[in-house]
């Protein structure tokens, strides 16, 4: 008996916007246990949610940038149940009318193109952390991130595969960070995953039963979950056993999951509309304006790249992945012509130095123009390549006009083949030793009168006219 | 006697200074610290005179606000930062809140002395203040009986004659029920005129605060301080808010006056159905319409009110779990034993009673037949009042089907279970509705006469109680 493994993914992302979603506290990261909340967020009694105006623009923008229906109506319900950091014990969350259905985003795994559809996303309030004491000391509960808005992004189980899904973990966090909703760091916390898994048997059209895996910190430990799971359903129902519907806990430490609860434990979370919020009706013209405010997106950034510059899909797809490199590309496209060499020097030098930098979001402290000022001196060859690079830094660290920069530097390069041919003719005359070793054969000899010839110039003779003059006169 | 006046005569003696605010705060503390009727669970002797004592000094500087020195109090439900709000509830005592209701804030602008927080029974949560877990509460026209609940100690302060007005809070009829047993003027303002920020949520879609005063002209001037638009709660109405005293004439000619003719099928005692009869002749004689309306299916909307109600208690209950604040039971094994601990052994019966109706009938089996059908009558309900609005300008009816009954009564079905008779209907419907006293039963006991308007229509409300206070008063 063969199985097909059938995947699905919910997702909860949090909004980046300036303030929590029913209260105005700060929506930042970490801080102090307890710092920032207030009454609201913290579950005091007598308090009402108000609706943050950014956060429901910023779900429509993600549903818009995922091909979702946006829903002109849509309203707020309660989950209740009890647990120490849920402070209300209730999440204010959309149950049956979410404000967005029906998108999809489509994912390119071994040159294979497949759409996943996306079943609904909602809007919902993120509950606090628990820290469990190491020594026994009981659980300290921390409501700093309670109320920071989510969405939930949920999938229809049109995955099937870990590759297939991790595929599309990357590619909905490229649009969700392009769209400017979210920072997406799986690290922080700011993007979460839980993976539904199922198998069934090969050509068959009848679902498995399916467990959740939660405690998905990485891409590499929810990979690692996933073929787990398949191995253990596996191994189940090649025994003719039945696997249960259940809630599994991944251990990355000791690579298991283990089962969290089961169907029979499953809370019932007597969901009712929220009689403190008014229901959310959204217009035409509001969903219009969101979408003048979504910038092009990396699918088709990728599409533009491939078949208007004719760079190669691998290409496009590394300069696209990041929103901060494919604009400056783009900037730097309006006034540079050799798209081929352009692209190789961003995934080059730029991605290098943003690697080097490894701050928490990308920044390229370099104008476009100046960008294609540096280039355009090597291209005429004022400069060599290395010398390119130091100016590169230079920009990078202290900003800087390059023209200016390569005069203060003195990186001009010596291209003018007759004072070049002087100093070649000298050297060989010089040398006859290592001319004659060159001429009988040992080819590595020149490297002795490149050598030579870099020291005296301090670097600035151009390699290339300095070889082919070398050679010439070597003959 | 001082403690004789209206709110509005010692306003205005305190603003010619004829008396100080010191002198009036200072009689009512007395008269409260002499009372036996247990209507206060905390006094704040002293906050009351530094307000008095500041009162006093604004007014010597020629300052002036509409409530400025004049003793009021402020039922326990409602987050006062500077008192403790205990609900009544052994689960809130000695709570303090991190901040004040708007309600509280507003009052202290108008410039009132608030002197304490008033008992109520436990969570808003019965109609005689029997569930307190403070005690019960004496109605000052007889001691040996109840006062009415869940504002009940709000309706003996005012009663008694212990301060001028108090706030009280209404979700199916705790304002206007004990007004109607101890003889006051109670008023529950349509949904969403009364900021909720700052009250502890009970029914979320059906609370109002609202004032109980000696007279309608106090209770007028009292909503003209505690209305208006609050962007702190989202069920707010965002309406040109009327000045409610202003034109309080008293005049019924011309104003059509239904009676519901299934008011003829409820149960209540014959003096009670004899005074509703008595009020019709009363408008009629001066000029006023006498209208039949029908309001179908009338009885089922309790059952509207109890099942919605109940279903957003319970919810709102929940973050009374001893984790956060307030009581937690002192011994417990784990994190479950903490919550079920806590909360049997800090709440009293009839919370348990609602919260567990209120699951039942969220709970996924029941939640269609239930809940989802009470909220299809809700709309109903809400329609058959617009349709019997169409054919008159108000609604009259009495208050309550019984009078105050004696601590130890045996209590009929009409005076346990149909209490909310005819005030719950009004929060399903978001009206605005009065309880304004008129006449007596033979024991001298008061009959509270119930006049509902549609939304938005306090005005009329006042003015039509002001009429049959006047003809009171010339008995």
């Amino acid at each position: 008996m063969s199985f097909q493994t059938v995947i699905g993914l919910e997702i909860h992302c949090e909004l980046k916007t300036k303030t929590k979603i029913f209260c105005s506290c700060r929506n930042k990261f970490g801080g102090a246990p307890n710092t920032n909340c207030c009454p609201a967020c913290s579950g005091h009694p007598g308090t009402l949610p108000v609706l943050n105006k950014q956060a429901v623009e910023y779900a429509v923008m993600a549903g818009i940038a995922l091909n979702c229906k946006i829903n002109k109506f849509s309203k707020f319900d309660r989950k209740n149940y009890f647990y120490p950091d849920l402070p209300k014990a209730y999440q204010v969350s959309q149950f049956d009318f979410p404000i967005c259905t029906n998108g999809s985003l489509t994912i390119d795994v071994d040159g294979q193109s497949k759409q996943i559809r996306i079943n609904r996303i909602h809007l919902e309030e993120d509950a606090g952390k628990l820290i469990h004491s190491e020594w026994g000391g009981g659980t300290l509960v921390d409501y700093n991130r309670g109320g920071v808005p989510l969405i939930e992004i949920v999938t229809e189980p049109d995955m099937s595969s870990p590759e297939e899904a991790i595929a599309f973990l990357e590619n909905i966090i490229s649009v969700l960070k392009y769209s400017g909703v979210s920072d997406c760091k799986m690290e922080e916390g700011s993007i979460r995953c839980d993976v539904n898994l199922s198998l069934k048997e090969a050509g068959s059209s009848k679902l498995g039963t399916r467990t959740e895996m939660k405690n998905l910190n990485s891409f590499k430990s929810a990979y690692k979950a996933m073929q787990y799971e398949i191995k253990r359903q596996t191994a189940i129902l090649s025994g003719s056993g039945k696997v249960l519907q259940e809630t599994r806990r991944w251990d990355d430490n000791s690579g298991k999951s283990y089962s969290m609860r089961s169907k029979e434990d499953a809370q019932d979370y007597r969901y009712f509309p929220d009689p403190d919020l008014v229901p959310l009706i959204l217009d035409d013209e509001y969903i219009n304006e969101i979408k003048t405010k979504l910038p092009e997106l990396p699918a088709q950034k990728i599409e533009r790249y491939t078949s208007e510059y004719n760079l190669s899909a691998y290409d496009a797809q590394v300069l696209s992945a990041d929103r901060e490199v494919a604009e400056f590309f783009d900037q730097c496209c309006i006034g540079y012509d050799n798209k081929k060499a352009l692209a190789n020097w961003i995934m080059g030098d730029i991605m290098r130095k943003i690697k080097e930098k490894n701050q928490s979001s990308i920044n390229i402290p370099i104008k476009p123009e100046d960008f294609i000022k540096l280039l355009n001196m090597y291209d005429d060859k004022t400069i060599s390549q290395n010398a390119a690079r130091e100016v590169l830094d230079k920009m990078w660290e202290g900003g800087g006009e390059p023209v200016q920069i390569v005069e203060k530097l003195g990186l001009k390069q010596i291209s003018d083949t007759g004072e070049l041919l002087n100093m070649v003719k000298e050297i060989i005359k010089n040398n006859p030793k290592p001319a004659d070793d060159y001429r009988q054969g040992n080819k590595k000899a020149l490297a002795f009168f490149v050598g030579q010839i870099m020291k005296a110039t301090k670097g600035k003779a151009n390699p290339q006219t300095l070889n082919e003059l070398l050679i010439k006169e070597l003959e | 006697m001082i403690y004789k006046l209206s709110l509005i005569e010692v306003a205005e003696k305190i603003k010619k200074r004829e008396l100080s605010s010191v002198e009036v705060t200072k009689a009512c503390l007395e008269r409260i610290e002499k009372s036996n009727l247990n209507a206060f669970n905390h006094i704040d002797r002293k906050n009351a005179l530094a307000s008095a004592k500041n009162a006093d000094k604004m007014l010597g500087s020629g300052e002036y606000a509409p409530l400025l020195g004049v003793p009021i109090a402020v039922k326990d439900n409602i987050c006062t930062e500077d008192m403790p709000t205990t609900c009544s509830s052994k689960m809130m005592q000695k709570y303090l809140p991190p901040y004040s209701a708007t309600v509280y804030k507003k009052l202290k602008n108008a410039g009132a002395v608030i002197v304490g927080k008033t008992n109520m029974d436990e969570f808003a949560m019965g109609s005689s203040n029997l569930t307190s877990y403070t005690g019960r509460v004496l109605n000052p026209v007889d001691n040996s009986r109840v006062p009415g609940g869940s504002s009940g100690g709000s309706a003996a302060a005012v009663g008694g004659q212990l301060v001028y007005a108090a706030l009280g809070t209404d979700t199916g009829g705790s304002i206007r029920q004990p007004s109607s047993f101890c003889g006051v003027v109670g008023f529950k303002p349509t949904y969403g005129v009364v900021s909720r920020y700052g009250i502890f949520a009970l029914g979320s879609s059906f609370d109002q605060a609202g004032p109980i005063t000696r007279t309608v002209e106090d209770n007028a001037l009292m909503l003209n301080c505690i209305s208006g638009y609050d962007d702190m709660d989202s069920t707010s109405q965002n309406i040109e808010y009327p000045d409610y005293l202003s034109a309080l004439k008293g005049d019924v000619k011309g104003l059509k006056v239904g009676f519901p003719k299934e008011y003829y099928n409820v149960d209540i005692d014959e003096g009670g159905r004899d005074t509703a009869l008595k009020a019709l002749d009363l408008f009629k004689n001066a000029g006023a319409e006498i209208v039949e309306v029908s309001l179908p299916n009338f009885e089922a909307s309790l059952s509207v009110y109890y099942i919605l109600a109940c279903a957003e208690a319970s919810s709102n209950l929940g973050m009374f779990d001893g984790v956060k604040y307030g009581f937690r039971a002192q011994n417990y094994q784990d994190l479950l034993d903490l919550y079920i601990a806590t909360r049997t052994e800090g709440f009293g019966d009839e919370v348990k009673r609602r919260i567990l109706f209120g699951n039942f009938v969220l709970s996924s089996d029941n939640y269609q037949a239930y809940f989802v059908k009470a909220l299809k009558a809700r709309t109903v309900i809400k329609e058959n009042y617009k349709k019997a609005f169409e054919k008159c300008d108000i609604i009259i009816g009495p208050t309550s089907p019984c009078t105050a009954y004696k601590f130890d009564a045996k209590l009929s079905f009409r005076c346990s279970f149909m209490s909310d008779i005819y005030t719950s209907s009004v929060n399903v419907a978001g009206l605005p509705a009065i309880s304004v006293p008129f006449g007596k039963d033979k024991d001298g006991l008061p009959y509270g006469l119930h006049i509902i308007a549609p939304p938005l229509c306090e005005q009329r409300i006042y003015n039509a109680a002001k009429f049959v206070q006047d003809g009171e008063g010339k008995k």
